[in-house]
C-alpha cells in the first residue's frame, strides 16, 4: 500500500514539472517572438511606432525645458536667499518629491477641465496638456535637486562672492554657472523621468491615437490588449533612449571631471617649464 | 553696523561680541585700526582669528557692540582657499572689478595690469579650475590688487601653500603693505583719499607675523588677550597665556 501511494505522488510530481517545462518553454517561445518582432518593428522604421516616439521625445523635451528653465532659477535663488518662512517651502518642496505622477496627472486634469480655472484654454486631452502635466512632475525635482547642488556651494564659496558685493540673485546666477555641468545632469535626469512617466499623460492626454499617444501609454495599451511586439519595441526604444541620456550624462562628467583635473597637472607642468 | 567713510580710523570696534547660536565666537573685543597699519591677529585655531576678519569686512554682524568699519567697497579680502570661477583666470579678476560697477571692458583691461602686477598674465586666458593651490592665491592677490583697496584683509593666505608659494604670497603682502596700490593705478574702483593701505592678516606662522606685521592681537577664546606692537610682543612681557602660546610656537 505505501509503495502504491508513494509511486501516485512521484507521478503527479512529474506531471506538474511536465506541465511548467511547456508553460515555460510556450511563454520563451512568446517572449522570443515578440522580441524579434519589436526589433524587426524597429528596423523597418514602422511609421506607427516612430510617430510614438517623436511624439513622446516632443512632448517630455518641451516639458523639460519648462520646467528646468523655471526649476533652475527657483532651485538656484532658494539656495542662496534667506527668508522667513523658507524652511516651510523647503519642506513643502521635498514633499513635492513623493507625488505620485497620476496624482500630478489629477491635479492638472482638474485644473485644465470645463469648470477648471484653466478651463478657458482648452487644453484638456492635447500636446499642451501632456506638457503642463510633465512640467509640473519634473519642476519639483529639477529644483530640488538644483537647490541642493546650490546650497552645496554657496556654503563653501558664498562667502566669497559676497565679499566681492555679488548679492542674492547675483550669487544665485554666479554658482548656477558655475556648476553648470552638474546641472546638466540633472536637466537629464528631469527628462529621463519625464519621458517614464505614464500616469500624468495617461489622466490629462488621455491616449488618443494619433493625437496624444505616447511611448509610456501605448505600451501600457497594447499590453492589456496582448499586443507584446508593439509594446516590447517601445519599451526596448524608451530604454534605449534612457540609457542614451544616461551615457550622455556620464560622458559630461568625465569630460568635466578630465578637464578640471587633467588639464590642472599639464598647465602646472606647462608653467613649470616656462 | 554702521559704515564710515574717515580716512583717519578704519576700523572701530567696541565691546563687539558674536555668537554662533549657543557657542560665543568672540567676546567684547574692542580695537581701532588705522590706514597704513600692518596687524597679525595671532591665536589657536577657534581663537575667533577668522570671525574677528569677516566682522571687519561685513560679512558677520556682531550679536553685541559697535562695529564701525570702512565700507567694504574699499575692503579686499583673501580666504585660505580662494575661490575660482569655471571661468578664465581674466575673467576671473574682472569679475570683481564688475561686481563694484567698472564695465566689463575697462574690467578686462584693469584686471590684466594686475596679473601682471603678480606674474600671472601669461596665465590670463586659462581656465582658473586647473590653477594650483599657489597659483590660486596668486588670482585672488590680483583680484584683491585690480580692487585697490584701502585695507586688505587676508584669513591664513600661506596656510596650505607650499614653501615656494609661501614665499610668493608673502612677497606680494609685503609689497602691499610697503606700498599698497600706487596712486597712479587708483580707479573707479579705488580708496582716492592718499592714505596709505592697511593689512589685517590671521596666521599660524609667527615668522611671517615678526615679518610682516606692525601690530600683533593675541586672541584666546573669543577674547582679545594681547594688542601690543611687534617688536613688544616678541619680546616684552606677556600675559601667560600669550607666553606660553609663543613657547608653543617656533619663531624662524
Amino acid at each position: 500500500m505505501p509503495l502504491l501511494f508513494l509511486a501516485s505522488v512521484l507521478l503527479r510530481s512529474i506531471n506538474q514539472i511536465k506541465s511548467w517545462i511547456i508553460c515555460r518553454a510556450l511563454a520563451m517561445n512568446t517572449l522570443s517572438e515578440s522580441v524579434m518582432t519589436a526589433f524587426r518593428l524597429i528596423m523597418s522604421a514602422d511609421p506607427l511606432l516612430f510617430a510614438i516616439v517623436m511624439r513622446s521625445l516632443a512632448v517630455s523635451a518641451c516639458a523639460c525645458v519648462l520646467a528646468c528653465g523655471a526649476g533652475v532659477m527657483a532651485g538656484a535663488w532658494l539656495a542662496v536667499a534667506r527668508f522667513r518662512g523658507r524652511e516651510c517651502v523647503l519642506i513643502l518642496l521635498n514633499t513635492s518629491l513623493a507625488l505620485p505622477s497620476v496624482v500630478v496627472g489629477l491635479v492638472v486634469y482638474l485644473l485644465l477641465s470645463h469648470s477648471g480655472p484653466l478651463g478657458f484654454l482648452g487644453w484638456l486631452f492635447s500636446f499642451k496638456a501632456m506638457v503642463l502635466a510633465q512640467a509640473a512632475l519634473v519642476f519639483p525635482i529639477v529644483t530640488a535637486l538644483v537647490r541642493q547642488t546650490i546650497s552645496d556651494a554657496e556654503a563653501q564659496h558664498g562667502e566669497q562672492l559676497r565679499s566681492l558685493r555679488a548679492r542674492t540673485w547675483l550669487r544665485s546666477l554666479l554658482l548656477v554657472w558655475d556648476e553648470r555641468f552638474a546641472l546638466l545632469t540633472i536637466m537629464i535626469a528631469g527628462f529621463g523621468r519625464a519621458v517614464s512617466e505614464v500616469g500624468a499623460v495617461m489622466v490629462v492626454g488621455g491616449n488618443i491615437e494619433g493625437y496624444t499617444r505616447v511611448m509610456t501609454t501605448a505600451i501600457a495599451l497594447e499590453t492589456s490588449k496582448g499586443d507584446l511586439p508593439l509594446a516590447l519595441a517601445l519599451g526596448v526604444i524608451l530604454l534605449a533612449v534612457v540609457l542614451v541620456l544616461n551615457l550622455l550624462a556620464a560622458v559630461v562628467r568625465r569630460w568635466r571631471e578630465r578637464r578640471d583635473a587633467g588639464l590642472s597637472g599639464l598647465f602646472r607642468s606647462t608653467e613649470a617649464g616656462t | 553696523m554702521t559704515q564710515i567713510s574717515t580716512a583717519r580710523t578704519l576700523f572701530d570696534l567696541h565691546d563687539v561680541g558674536v555668537d554662533f547660536g549657543n557657542v560665543r565666537a568672540l567676546h567684547e573685543v574692542s580695537l581701532t585700526i588705522r590706514p597704513g597699519e600692518c596687524v597679525a591677529l595671532v591665536g589657536a585655531n577657534g581663537s575667533g582669528k577668522s570671525t574677528l576678519l569677516r566682522v571687519l569686512h561685513c560679512l558677520l554682524q556682531p550679536t553685541r557692540g559697535k562695529a564701525r568699519c570702512v565700507a567694504r567697497r574699499h575692503q579686499a579680502m583673501l580666504f585660505q582657499y580662494p575661490y575660482a570661477l569655471r571661468m578664465s583666470v581674466l575673467n576671473n579678476v574682472a569679475l570683481g572689478l564688475w561686481l563694484r560697477g567698472v564695465r566689463w571692458r575697462d574690467a578686462r583691461d584693469q584686471a590684466l595690469g594686475a596679473l601682471q602686477q603678480v606674474g600671472m598674465a601669461s596665465l590670463a586666458a586659462r581656465n582658473a579650475k586647473a590653477l594650483s593651490g599657489g597659483q590660486r592665491q596668486r588670482l585672488a592677490m590680483a583680484r584683491a590688487w585690480a580692487l585697490k583697496p584701502a585695507v586688505l584683509l587676508l584669513d591664513e593666505p600661506t596656510a596650505s601653500l607650499d614653501p615656494n608659494a609661501k614665499r610668493e604670497v608673502e612677497q606680494m603682502m609685503e609689497d602691499f603693505a610697503r606700498r599698497g596700490v600706487p596712486q597712479e593705478e587708483q580707479g573707479a574702483a579705488g580708496y582716492t583719499t592718499g592714505d596709505a593701505p592697511a593689512m589685517v592678516f590671521s596666521s599660524h606662522n609667527l615668522g611671517q607675523v615678526k615679518r610682516l606685521a606692525q601690530r600683533v592681537i593675541y586672541l584666546e577664546r573669543g577674547r582679545v588677550i594681547v594688542d601690543l606692537p611687534v617688536d613688544d610682543f616678541f619680546y616684552g612681557q606677556l600675559p601667560e597665556a600669550a607666553s606660553l602660546f609663543l613657547k608653543g610656537e617656533r619663531i624662524s
